[in-house]
């Protein structure tokens, strides 16, 4: 297949790998920020083509994992209203909350509908004009576009029986926060290639120059991956700190411009709590006033006491960087894809579900 | 576009629906009176037409020329009910037979029950039952014998049916899982994930540029023409739910083998491959309808490659890989990009994921 096959080529991903290993004289820690790549990683089993000294840390960019647990809960608590029609993107559908998931809301009769675009949730809106339909629009800056064109345009036309359920989070103050932990021990990143497709890199040269870290815009396909650890590996034995953009094919400077004209117009930057690591300051974006009418958390109040189901799951500090997920004493035993404990063993780009389902075979 | 539209023009529909018979199914037609009566005599029997049905009796009487037999029984749910590839009766047809010819059985007899649902346009009834007929005689089996169930409107999907089916084995090979040995070469019919793809699109209405179509196929006449050739096939598995990573899992485990295989190898159709890239699926795991792997001895891999390539339905087969003795119960992938790793079954279906 065109633009996948080409990134997936065995003899070219044998010579970055080699290229890796040349320039490598010491131990470094990366961090893949997008879980798109975890899960690449992990597919391609890439850790195997590595040098030892090479460790990768796994980033907290898997939306599915960091939507906090108390909008979980709400999605629940609406999903399970008469009269409601509930959309979600598919992978959002098993995450475990305090007491249940949507998928069991569905089993008990709930109208549950994953769709594939947020403009489909409105089109449910107009042909259901009895009911109220609720999208819950989360994700990082990838998401963020869509999910403002579709709540833009239900202004504009003037859909009134249709609410969002908001979780949008951004990745920069979530890399702030990781370098500033006394734990962490990332020397570089890879960042989220879709992430500065639409929102371009400028914000990353000021991170980079802070905390004097490399990091490199890198895509999703193995022989991206391998090549934005190449340039990273590069930049750290070389001493220098600089963000780089390996993903061109995509990725702009001044990203998409239409994009983030978008996000402006409907969303403002709040605060966000994040699952499993906290409230981080300016992190996530919320409606602007204009739109206040379309945030279901308005429409559909409740008073909802979330708790975490377990104490054992460190889906916090493996969202981090600061554990690996086979770190984790649940890992494969008590918590599985089937019984997960925490949001990381559920979503395929989840770390846990990732190593649980992707076990390399050295060979 | 109504979902009911165009569903008359699918291959070898041009029968036209007999008159006398109401638009829609109602209670009655299940009720075991006049019209169950109407339903059998104007639809089911013209439709499915044979010697065994003729005998208007309870059940089917009839004769086996072997003294070994597959047994096996399915029962089909699917929307939609028409899909771009076939429909659910082609589909009950083609893996009851495709279940026969994976226990090494010619397949002969078929049932078919059916549920319907109140209110199902009995157009759409017959379209159904026309392409079980179609799908009936090209795999070379009878339908013998059945049963109608109608249910309130809103406690089914339209229809749902049963067929349970019997084969002849006619040849001493012992085809199971426990049969596999270390050496032996896994070779695969054709490509995978169409109907899986196929479902999604059509129930998600995801507008593709290209349309794919359903695999949905009979591949008994295939599996007989290795017999024929005296093919030492120790094990075989058509590919449904849970697709060819799902059914190389079983083997191996059952087996107590590892199964090695490789990606490149494995045949996928590009527009599958592009779906499956938008939705985030793993084409590995996706349905087929109408695809089988088979396990040979190892001299014989050649001998069946060409075989199966000779037919229509098997031009795409290749050999994806080998069979090792350790590690035990794995299915090992060969990478695109060199490295492996082994395969584990789903948790549950494939979800699309979000970005």
């Amino acid at each position: 297949m065109k633009y996948v096959d080409e990134y997936r080529n065995s003899r070219e991903a044998d010579l970055f790998a080699n290229a890796i290993r040349q320039s490598t004289t010491q131990s470094w820690t990366l961090m893949e920020i997008c879980g798109g790549q975890t899960h690449s990683i992990a597919k391609y089993s890439l850790q195997d083509l590595l040098p030892k000294e090479i460790s990768l840390l796994h980033g907290p960019g898997c939306p599915v994992c960091v939507t906090p647990i108390s909008l979980i809960d709400k999605a629940v608590h609406i999903a399970a209203q008469p009269d409601v029609i509930f959309c979600s993107f598919g992978d959002m559908l098993r995450v475990p909350g305090s007491r249940e998931d949507l998928l069991t809301v569905k089993s008990k009769g709930g109208d549950l509908r994953i769709v594939y675009s947020p403009m489909d949730a409105l089109k449910i809106a107009q042909d259901n004009p009895q009911k109220e339909v609720v999208f819950f629009a989360i994700g990082f800056e990838t998401t963020a576009p869509a999910n403002a064109m579709a709540i833009y345009k239900a202004k504009l036309d003037d859909i009134k029986n249709i609410s969002f359920l908001v979780s949008q989070v951004i990745v920069p103050p979530a890399i702030r926060t990781i370098l500033d932990s006394p734990e962490n021990r990332v020397q570089g990143f890879l960042a989220a290639g879709h992430v500065c497709t639409v929102m371009g890199y400028r914000e990353y040269e000021p991170i980079s120059k802070d905390y004097r870290i490399p990091i490199v815009v890198t895509g999703f396909e193995p022989l991206d991956i391998l090549q934005g650890i190449y340039l990273c590996v590069k930049q750290l034995e070389e001493g220098r700190a600089e963000v780089e953009n390996q993903y061109s094919r995509s990725v702009l400077k001044e990203g998409n411009l239409s994009a983030q004209k978008i996000i402006q117009e409907v969303f403002q930057i709040v605060p966000r709590q994040w699952r499993g690591i906290g409230e981080i300051a300016q992190s996530g974006l919320g409606l602007r006033e204009a739109y206040a009418r379309f945030d279901a958390e308005n429409k559909f109040s409740c008073e909802i006491h979330s708790q975490e189901r377990s104490s054992e799951c460190i889906s916090g500090l493996i969202l981090q960087g600061i554990k690996k997920p086979n770190e984790c004493q649940a890992f494969g035993k008590s918590c599985t894809p089937e019984f997960p404990l925490g949001a990381t063993m559920v979503s395929t780009e989840g770390a846990c579900a990732a190593y649980y389902r992707y076990q390399s075979v050295q060979s | 576009m109504n979902e009911n539209e165009g569903m008359l023009s699918i291959d070898g529909l041009n029968c036209p629906l007999p008159i006398n018979l109401s638009s829609f199914i109602t209670l009655a037609h299940g009720g075991g009176g006049k019209l169950t009566h109407q339903l059998i005599e104007k639809l089911f029997r013209p439709a499915f037409n044979n010697s065994e049905l003729e005998t208007q009796h309870d059940g089917a009487v009839f004769d086996i020329p072997s003294e070994r037999l597959a047994f096996t029984t399915d029962s089909y749910v699917v929307r939609p009910l028409i899909f771009p590839g076939g429909n659910i009766g082609s589909l009950a047809v083609n893996g009851t037979v495709n279940d026969l010819a994976m226990c090494g059985a010619r397949p002969l007899y078929l049932t078919a029950a059916f549920i319907l649902e109140e209110g199902l346009p009995m157009e759409i009834l017959w379209t159904i039952v026309q392409s079980m007929k179609t799908a009936a005689d090209h795999a070379g089996v009878k339908i013998i014998t059945g049963d109608t169930k109608v249910v309130d409107k809103g406690k089914g999907d339209g229809i749902f049916i049963n067929t349970s089916g019997v084969g002849v084995i006619e040849h001493s090979l012992k085809i199971h899982p426990k049969s596999i040995q270390p050496g032996d070469v896994v070779l695969i019919s054709g490509d995978i994930g169409r109907h899986g793809i196929a479902i999604m699109a059509a129930r998600e209405g995801l507008g593709f540029q290209n349309q794919i179509e359903s695999d949905c196929a009979a591949v008994s006449n295939l599996v007989q023409s290795l017999f024929d050739a005296d093919i030492e096939i120790h094990c075989m598995r058509d590919l449904t739910r849970g697709g060819l990573a799902t059914a190389l899992i079983e083997m191996a485990q059952t087996s107590r083998v590892s199964i090695n295989i490789t990606e490149l190898e494995i045949p996928v159709r590009e527009d599958v491959k592009g779906a499956c890239e938008i939705l985030g699926l793993d084409p590995l795991y996706v349905a087929n309808e109408g695809r089988f792997v088979v396990l040979v001895k190892a001299e014989d891999a050649a001998r069946t490659l060409e075989l199966l390539q000779k037919d229509e339905l098997g031009n795409q087969a290749r050999i994806i890989g080998t069979v090792k003795e350790v590690p035990q119960e794995t299915v090992i992938l060969k990478t695109k990009v060199g490295t492996s790793r082994m395969l584990d079954m789903l948790s549950g279906e494939q979800l699309p994921r979000i970005c």
